[in-house]
């Protein structure tokens, strides 16, 4: 067997991160020629396994309750066992990052994490992503089946639609409790229902935004007149003018918005590994030779204070306008 | 308690890209000027780590690393913000070891080493950033694991952690013996060591170990195979607005603002 499996964890819909994690999967099992299967585990609604079946040959459904790190990841070893999969892919969500390695080691495949890319080489996997904080990009190839890996899923293109859905099972185990760790408690701290990583439209804050207070009084009223995400570098994060939730770059999210709108962001490398998949990158620097403006479509050398509240006024004498 | 912390020297991250060079055949970095660092998100374990300590009053923190033998500096670095003891297990086969042969390495060497009940790694690595060791680990242990975590708390019989998430945080308990991965938050930052404790730290003694020590033979490609390293090439289009006034130019912004953000 050689199927490609992808995986979603209390997956809250169908958003654009699992389609394009199945168009990933889909490309992938049409190079190999095999089936695309999914693993939904504990949808939080029913109504996602049948949006799932329309892209997907076949979708296992397994409901474990909320998600706990050790009885998601025995339930998964579990299914991909019977399903002994050539490959198994993830979004990047935090649950999919902690359980892929540990998924990898229980399977004996080998796991790579922020894949941007996956191609057949000889029949070997490759995939890329980027190291030394995107800086530069590898190419690697496992040594190990299954291949366990976590994606940069919504900068993939979504899967096509099936003629017919693909079947629909639903797989009870007999996973035992797992008391050794617990989630005793999970708190939202988001602006919105939506993930960083699904946001079409980004504003971001950097360093020389200077406090929490133009964050909240400048950047917010712009992104929210935009119809975009709020989000922060890592400076602006540590700085706790933010919360962490907000950071993007290596060390934050991986975000692939259409629009990301970078503000007092010099745009060190290790901030623009989290933008590279974003679609169109546009700038307000005060420095015209900051990195940022080399990875820009469109930018603007001026100081944020001066541009941000007149450029409020023009959008909405634009949107008015075009009312 | 018996805490552990893993530390990786890496590269110095923050060298301009213009500086940063790779070599294609060998499929590496190249040295250059660079500093070699502690990886950040290993000082955020330790410093973790240091916290966590002083409010339980009595634990031990051991600090290891498995690097080459540069990587001693790290560990000097570690004892001079006040870890109890350090190990570092010499890596002279290869430069880039694959995340499964970090944590067979490890875990051959906390066996070595004794028992812990809470073994810290940074979340990822500022180079090759695979983050696996923390998972990997725990698996080779054979313990529970908990991912980016930014608190550590002691309770009843156990631990209680915050952990950082897609969209906010988590508080999970556990038992010991657990590993964790630390991620940066402002509580964090790591503490500047005192130039004394730096010089006292060279005093100290510091475990050394070869692999065979371990009685572990590196077997090349057996987890992953890193078959290209390059440097993508960006060319820059940036189109700065134009106009006579600032009025003009913002104006201008916003049309291109709204070309991009309607056609979606």
């Amino acid at each position: 067997m050689n199927d490609v499996v992808i995986c979603l964890l209390s997956p809250a819909s169908f958003d654009r991160a699992a389609q394009g994690l199945a168009g990933a999967g889909r490309r992938l099992a049409e190079e190999l020629g095999s089936q695309l299967k999914a693993i939904v585990l504990s949808p939080q609604s029913p109504a996602i396994a049948a949006e799932v079946a329309q892209v997907i040959d076949k979708v296992i459904v397994v409901d474990q309750g909320e998600y706990q790190p050790e009885s998601a990841l025995s339930a998964l070893a579990d299914v991909c066992r019977q399903l002994s999969p050539v490959a198994v892919l993830f979004g990047n969500d935090t649950y999919s990052q902690e359980v892929t390695p540990r998924l990898a080691y229980r399977l004996d495949g080998a796991a790579v994490g922020d894949v941007v890319e996956v191609t057949v080489h000889q029949q070997a996997l490759r995939v890329s992503r980027q190291v030394y904080g995107g800086k530069a990009q590898a190419t690697i190839e496992l040594k190990r089946t299954p291949a366990v890996l976590w994606t940069r899923s919504r900068s993939f293109a979504p899967a096509p639609r099936l003629s017919e859905p693909g079947e629909i099972t639903e797989l009870s185990l007999d996973i035992p409790a797992d008391i050794r760790t617990r989630i005793v408690e999970r708190k939202r701290e988001s602006q919105s229902e939506q993930r960083l990583e699904e946001a079409r439209v980004i504003v971001s804050g950097g360093r020389g935004i200077g406090g929490p207070e133009p964050f909240n009084d400048e950047l917010k009223p712009l992104a929210e007149l935009m119809g975009a995400q709020l989000a922060a570098s890592r400076a602006a994060c540590d700085a706790g003018w933010v919360p962490p939730t907000f950071q993007v770059g290596q060390t934050g999210k991986k975000v692939t918005p259409d629009l990301y709108l970078a503000i007092a962001i010099t745009g060190a490398s290790q901030h623009m590994a989290g933008i590279s998949e974003a679609k169109n990158i546009a700038a307000i620097n005060t420095d015209p030779d900051a990195p940022i403006f080399k990875h820009c479509r469109f930018g603007i050398v001026e100081d944020y204070r001066k541009v941000v509240p007149l450029l409020r006024q023009k959008l909405i004498a634009l949107q008015n306008s075009q009312r | 308690m018996n805490i552990l912390v893993c530390l990786k020297q890496i590269l110095d991250p923050e060298i301009p890209a213009r500086e940063f060079r790779v070599d294609p055949a060998r499929r590496e970095a190249e040295r250059g000027n660079a500093n070699l660092v502690t990886n950040v998100f290993c000082e955020n374990a330790l410093e973790t780590a240091l916290q966590f300590r002083e409010t339980l009053g009595d634990a031990k923190i051991t600090v290891l690393s498995f690097g080459a033998a540069t990587a001693e500096d790290s560990l000097r670095k570690a004892l001079a913000m006040k870890a109890d003891a350090a190990a570092l297990v010499i890596n002279d086969k290869t430069p880039n070891p694959d995340p499964l042969t970090v944590a067979q390495v490890l875990a051959a060497a906390i066996h070595k080493l004794g028992s812990f009940d809470l073994v810290i790694v940074g979340r990822e690595a500022g180079d090759w950033g695979a983050g696996q060791t923390a998972g990997l680990l725990a698996e080779e242990l054979k313990i529970p694991c908990v991912s980016f975590v930014d608190r550590i708390e002691a309770m009843n019989g156990g631990l209680r952690f915050k952990r950082q998430t897609d969209s906010g945080w988590e508080v999970l308990e556990a038992q010991t013996p657990v590993v964790v991965s630390i991620t940066n938050d402002e509580h964090n930052v790591p503490r500047i060591p005192k130039v004394r404790d730096v010089m006292m730290s060279y005093r100290q003694p510091l475990t050394q170990w070869t692999l065979s020590d371990l009685g572990y033979e590196i077997e090349d490609d057996k987890y992953y195979q890193v078959v290209d390293l390059s440097i993508p090439q960006k060319e820059s289009r940036c189109e700065f607005v134009t106009g006579d006034t600032l009025d003009e130019r913002v104006e201008s912004l916003a049309r291109r603002i709204t070309e991009v953000t309607s056609a979606l």
